[in-house]
């Protein structure tokens, strides 16, 4: 490390103050903190500062991310081979898949730290650790058969009036990368819902697919048994061979991102819990009281919480520390509405057959409001005068 | 007469530009959101809108030493309902087709603060050429920014300027797709926001230097 140091250590002149770099600073900046501890201190007692800073907090989570990055280029593959009709090997899957998926991710890493870098650079701020996160979240959410061009423009969008144009991470008020997401679907829906989930190996005529979320049930049969008819079983959704957003498909690799978060503490147990709990619940009440036995109203609580993209939101987008509450009550709160807004909107709004994302950035514009109301409370229960 | 001259020009600069009421008194936001799909609809809004405000803002003016204080609200909406009824049916007259789209959004254009605004915190105060320079330039500060967004969003929205196809074909061979949110509401509400951060931040416009 002594040599490595060494360089970073000669090469500061030319970044700082008069040197002729000095406009690059804060690119200089995020490269030196990536290998070494930031030596910033409080200038107040205690004088102590844990060494858990922002980069490494998101560090963090792209390592929760992994496996549903590596699952999600796997599934990618595996589809795109059965969808021309041939029984792809993992490793083959796999170049397959990163074929697909590899591209994605790079056009969201650059185009977004393109803008990074600008803002940085005129704004006169450090270069956001928080963008790892993002540039990664938004390509897990798109399917793979997405236009590479509209990844850029979405994570324009996304870090430009997501996040900068509020003073960029700590001050953004909805998750850029949901945000980022959220125009690529209005703006082309064509490639965002539909029969476009799987990618055909340029075979003649490739399946398409829909995601089990579109699915509804012909005549008088049920809603589960028309889903384990179209293979969407219960077992097929926890391990994630359907077809599906990149990142989203695979429940267990979901759960080990999960519990990484839970267990670093990087995560809100209280989001996540409060979602699971009005998801549940919500969809036991559709259950109960709803009518039509071929939609999702009947699916029933387990099938919720598997398909579609609710825990993949839940865990990776919801906890989102900027865009969350700050207050634990607020956060039960918080994470519970997003759970009921997303069945309701799978449910009962024929528009949209997802609705994890219109959910977490609905409850993203209330965060602020539940703290205020949560802080209110409590003021009000304090004895006066004491 | 050349101060007359630079008197007028500072009004029309002031109107159109430096508090254009879209993008600095951020008036008149409903129906730039609403007839800002296509550019033809925003251009007859903007004429439509200019021809009112400049002659209301006239005739408020000649007027305006007759008055009573406590009921100026009543003879303003009077004279503005008029002229937009004129206009409104002269559009159905002449222009029926671009009448239809534009809908409800002649005849609310009672309601656009802009009219009223500039008939209140004008009009009201000063002689009646002022006044009418005034009117045409808010009208036109407005209708430039109508105009803007309109551009922006139809031809992105639906490729097209002023209804005439212009995506080449070999763009939408390799995959050009037109951008739903701009047909959307708040596409306008993102452009305008844009423009005006844009508008903001261009040099010797930044109200922060005033």
């Amino acid at each position: 490390m002594k040599w490595l140091k060494r360089i970073f250590d000669k090469s500061e002149k030319h970044f700082s103050g008069s040197g002729k770099l000095a406009k690059a600073h804060a690119l200089f900046d995020a490269t030196k903190t990536v290998f070494f501890h930031p030596l910033r201190r409080t200038a107040f007692i205690p004088f102590l500062r844990d060494c858990l800073d922002l980069k490494r907090y998101m560090t963090f989570v792209l390592i929760s991310l992994v496996p549903v990055t590596i699952f999600g280029i796997y599934n990618t593959g595996y589809r795109a081979g059965l969808g021309s009709g041939v029984e792809l090997d993992l490793l083959d899957s796999f170049l397959h898949g990163s074929y697909y998926v590899i591209p994605i991710i790079l056009v969201s890493y650059v185009v977004g730290l393109f803008w990074e870098i600008l803002f940085a650079g005129i704004r006169k701020h450090k270069i956001s650790e928080g963008f790892l996160v993002t540039g990664l979240l938004f390509p897990l959410t798109l399917p793979a058969t997405i236009p590479l061009w509209q990844v850029a423009l979405g994570i324009s969008f996304g870090v430009i009036i997501g996040k900068e144009v509020f003073g960029g991470t700590g001050r953004n008020i909805l998750n850029p990368a949901l945000t980022a997401r959220a125009f690529v679907y209005f703006s082309y829906p064509v490639s965002m819902s539909g029969e476009i989930w799987i990618p055909n190996l340029g075979a003649v005529d490739g399946m398409s697919g829909a995601t089990p979320l579109a699915v509804a049930a012909q005549g008088n049969q049920s809603i589960l048994a028309a889903l384990s008819d179209m293979g969407f079983a219960l077992k097929n959704l926890f391990w994630g061979f359907v077809p599906g957003s990149i990142g989203e498909t695979s429940v267990f690799c979901i759960v080990l991102g999960m519990f990484f978060l839970l267990v670093t503490r990087i995560a809100n147990f209280r989001i996540i819990a409060g979602g699971i709990a009005g998801l549940i619940f919500t969809a036991i009440v559709f259950y109960l009281f709803g009518e039509d036995p071929g939609s999702w109203i009947k699916a029933g609580p387990l099938y919720h919480l598997f398909a579609g993209s609710f825990l993949f939101g839940i865990t990776f987008m919801a906890t989102d520390p900027v865009s969350a509450p700050g207050t634990n009550e607020a956060r039960w709160i918080f994470g519970f509405l997003i759970g009921f807004f997303t069945v309701t909107i799978r449910v009962a709004n024929p528009a949209f057959v997802e609705g994890t994302m219109l959910a977490i950035l609905f409850m993203n514009v209330f965060a602020p409001l539940l703290d205020h109301m949560v802080v209110k409370y409590k003021v009000s229960k304090r004895i006066p005068n004491v | 007469m050349l101060a007359e001259k630079d008197h007028f020009k500072e009004i029309l600069i002031k109107g159109i530009w430096k508090e254009n009421p879209v993008a600095y008194q951020v008036l008149g936001i409903c129906s730039a959101l609403a007839v800002t799909v296509k550019m033809s609809t925003a251009i007859v809004m903007g004429i439509a809108l200019t021809i009112v405000t400049a002659f209301s803002s006239l005739i408020i003016s000649s007027m305006r030493k007759h008055i009573p204080s406590n009921i100026r609200i009543i003879v303003e909406l009077a004279v503005i309902a008029s002229l937009v009824i004129v206009t409104d049916q002269i559009l159905k007259a002449f222009l029926y087709d671009i009448s239809k789209q534009l809908s409800i959004f002649v005849g609310l254009i009672i309601t656009n603060c802009i009219v009223l605004g500039r008939a209140e915190s004008f009009a009201l105060a000063n002689p009646p050429a002022d006044s009418f320079v005034d009117g045409v330039a808010n009208g036109i500060g407005y209708s430039l920014i109508l105009v803007c967004v309109a551009f922006i969003r139809e031809l992105l929205g639906s490729g097209k300027i002023l209804g005439f196809n212009v995506i080449p074909g070999f763009l939408v061979d390799m995959g050009y797709q037109n951008m739903g949110l701009m047909v959307l509401a708040p596409g306008a509400f993102f452009i305008i926001g844009l423009l005006v951060w844009l508008k903001n931040n261009l040099p010797g416009v930044s109200h922060e230097e005033n």
